[in-house]
């Protein structure tokens, strides 16, 4: 995770990218489950550092949409 | 004495000053119904109509926000206006909406209710989190509900006002502080709000008096009452007796007076009648304050907080965002200095999300902060190293503890030198560093600490409660806070000649660098630079050219002979009624 936490930019970026694809993308954190296309419900992940969460992806094209969002994360939100 | 038709009494309340002003005026009363979400049945065939309703009501909220956000980008700047994009990104969130629409089907609720529940729900879990940013998101979501529930209802919100008013409200949000300025404010006087919230922010960008914390204003104030506001110390008269209205116009036009009379002094320097010359410079928070410290005539900024970058921007901001804002200051008051203090984050200043602490003044704030992150303190290095490149830029360090905190800091210096080189850009290969002088460990082994860098600048505020062990913000033992303290002074003096026995000269930062009181003290403890809030500068300049050195040296003598502050508050205001019974002294 992105080390300040998910914010409004890399927020919006990260249901950008996930609308991309067909699949569903739920996002997993404290017993919350927030939809990843969904910008009101990513802005409340803006979370710690270190917090843990839970990607679920699941459609026809699940693995690429999965792929992409890692690799969003992994390029830390292109900051 | 109050004037017969009115039979109101005199209610004087303090809060928080927001934003410096006075103004004399009738109040508005601004009450911002929050809008009831009453929970209704529909009949299955009433579902198309009300989500026909909805669809309308989003749309207006749309065009509303549409509307706040380009005023605001005009009035205040694009990157403060950004907040006003988030409502508008979640207004067209199709899951959002998705779930709205479904579940007015499938409950068979009124709109209304459905939406406040389902944006209630998010705000929710961002209230719940421990961190500052969060918060004004969740109040964001709030506004946003507001705002679609009363398009719902076709409520309109009143924001067209007669006349010119002084606003009284609850709160405000910015969008609320933003649409209003669209009227003759005179000021803003509200029950919440801390000094660093955005309204606060924005009213001050806009030049508008207000006041904030004021616990209950909006229910003792109604529409039409007379009242002043008092920016400079935060306070509210309602109902003001006509002695106070008198006392107060006079204060007003006095204060105008005197920046009249003050603004000659502009492009004079600040040198006493027998030729000391002192380095008068400003403290600034963002960039916008930079026309108004070179209008106040300030030789350069004495203190730059880097920190207010991060209201702003809703992160860290990266090393070229922060390059472009250096060097924005940087060029604008070129050839003159700027000192860049690296992130002083922690304590009671803003930290976003990254720690809960029992006791934050003694915890991780300042250059602890920087130290244990070098990915953070080195964007910041490289991005003030290449603004420097004109070399009008320096670089100091908060909440310095230890000489090892130092060496360490200069060695990321080092390194990020060493990167910028070998990107080959260009930057300041002498930046002068150095450091604040605020917590009592640094202030002891001032002169070693001396030895390593090219200047002290102190930090009086926190050297003074730490040094005295009050916590100014905790009611109990606020009134135990005080910098004329004994063993303040003396400390100061301390540093002073630690300074002076290495070569290196000495400054000062805090509040006490804009007390006219204690300007000829410092000066005459042979204080080299004095960095202030720009709108004090004009008047610290009359002192310091109108006094001598001679004299301020033995005024500093003489009050550091004092045993307590009593007899050094006493002695400044016997010698301030006699040289300057033109300077506003407030009270102590």
């Amino acid at each position: 995770m992105n080390r300040y936490g998910l914010h409004t930019r890399p927020a919006s970026l990260l249901v950008k990218i996930a609308s991309r694809y067909k699949s569903d993308f739920f996002i997993y954190k404290d017993g919350l489950e927030i939809n990843g296309k969904s910008i009101i419900g990513v802005m409340t992940l803006a979370a710690e550092q270190g917090s843990r969460l839970m990607l679920k992806f699941n459609g026809p094209d699940e693995t690429e949409a999965c792929a992409a969002v890692v690799d969003l994360i992994n390029r830390g939100f292109d900051e | 004495m109050t004037s017969p038709e009115t039979p109101y009494r005199e209610l004087i309340l303090k809060g928080i000053p927001a934003s410096p002003g006075i103004a004399i005026g009738g109040a508005y009363l601004f009450t911002k119904e929050i809008p009831r979400a009453e929970e209704r049945s529909l009949r299955p065939d009433e579902i198309s109509v009300e989500i026909a309703r909805l669809t309308k009501a989003m749309e207006k909220s749309t065009r509303e926000l549409n509307k706040i956000l380009t005023f605001a980008q005009q009035k205040v700047g694009d990157a403060k206006a950004k907040i006003f994009e988030a409502q508008i990104m979640v207004l067209e969130d199709p899951i959002l909406l998705d779930a709205i629409h479904k579940r007015i089907g499938k409950e068979q609720k009124n709109a209304e209710f459905i939406v406040s529940d389902e944006i209630g729900k998010y705000a929710h879990i961002m209230m719940a989190a421990h961190s500052e940013y969060m918060h004004e998101r969740a109040h964001d979501m709030e506004d946003l509900r507001n705002r679609i529930i009363r398009n719902l209802q076709e409520e309109k919100l009143i924001s067209r006002l007669e006349g010119t008013v002084i606003v009284v409200a609850h709160s405000l949000t910015p969008a609320d502080t933003m649409i209003l300025s669209r009227n003759q404010i005179l000021g803003y006087a509200t029950d919440l709000g801390g000094i660093t919230s955005h309204a606060a922010l924005f009213s001050r960008s806009l030049k508008i008096p207000a006041v904030v914390g004021l616990g209950d204003v909006s229910r003792a104030a109604e529409t039409g009452d007379q009242m002043i506001i008092d920016g400079y110390s935060g306070t509210i008269i309602l109902h003001p007796t006509a002695e106070h209205i008198r006392e107060y116009e006079e204060k007003r036009e006095h204060l105008l007076e005197f920046e009249a009379q003050l603004a000659h002094l502009k492009d004079l320097p600040a040198t006493t009648p027998d030729g000391h010359s002192i380095e008068l410079s400003a403290n600034i928070e963002l960039a916008e304050g930079l026309d108004y410290v070179v209008v106040q005539g300030s030789q350069g900024v004495g203190l730059f907080r880097t920190e207010s970058l991060l209201i702003d921007y809703d992160d860290f901001p990266t090393e070229e965002q922060q390059y472009v804002e250096y060097k924005k200051i940087a060029d604008r008051i070129y050839p003159n200095r700027v000192i860049m203090r690296s992130f002083d984050i922690g304590g009671d200043k803003i930290a976003p999300s990254m720690a809960e602490e029992e006791n934050p003044f003694l915890g991780w704030r300042g250059v602890r902060v920087c130290l244990d992150r070098p990915d953070i303190f080195m964007n910041q290095l490289r991005a003030i190293l290449r603004a420097s490149s004109r070399k009008n830029l320096a670089l100091m360090f908060p909440m310095i503890t230890t000489l090892d905190e130092v060496r360490r800091a200069k060695e990321y210096v080092l390194k990020a030198k060493g990167e910028l080189s070998a990107r080959h850009q260009r930057f300041d290969d002498n930046l002068p560093i150095g450091v604040m002088i605020e917590v009592p460990a640094a202030a002891l082994s001032a002169e070693q600490i001396a030895g390593e860098v090219n200047f002290l600048s102190i930090g009086s505020n926190d050297l003074t409660q730490y040094i005295l062990a009050v916590d100014r913000g905790n009611n109990l033992v606020s009134p135990l806070y005080h910098e004329f303290e004994p063993s303040v002074l003396s400390t100061i003096k301390h540093i002073i000649d630690a300074g002076h026995k290495r070569n290196i000269w000495v400054g000062i930062c805090g509040e006490m660098a804009g007390n006219p009181l204690a300007t000829p003290i410092l000066v005459g403890m042979g204080m080299d630079e004095l960095s202030v809030i720009p709108s004090i500068l004009p008047e610290i300049k009359k002192i310091i050219r109108s006094l001598t050195y001679a004299q301020m040296q033995e005024i500093a003598r003489t009050v550091l002979v004092y045993t307590s502050r009593r007899e050094v508050d006493a002695y400044l205001s016997e010698v301030f009624k006699r040289e300057f019974p033109d300077i506003p002294v407030e009270g102590f």
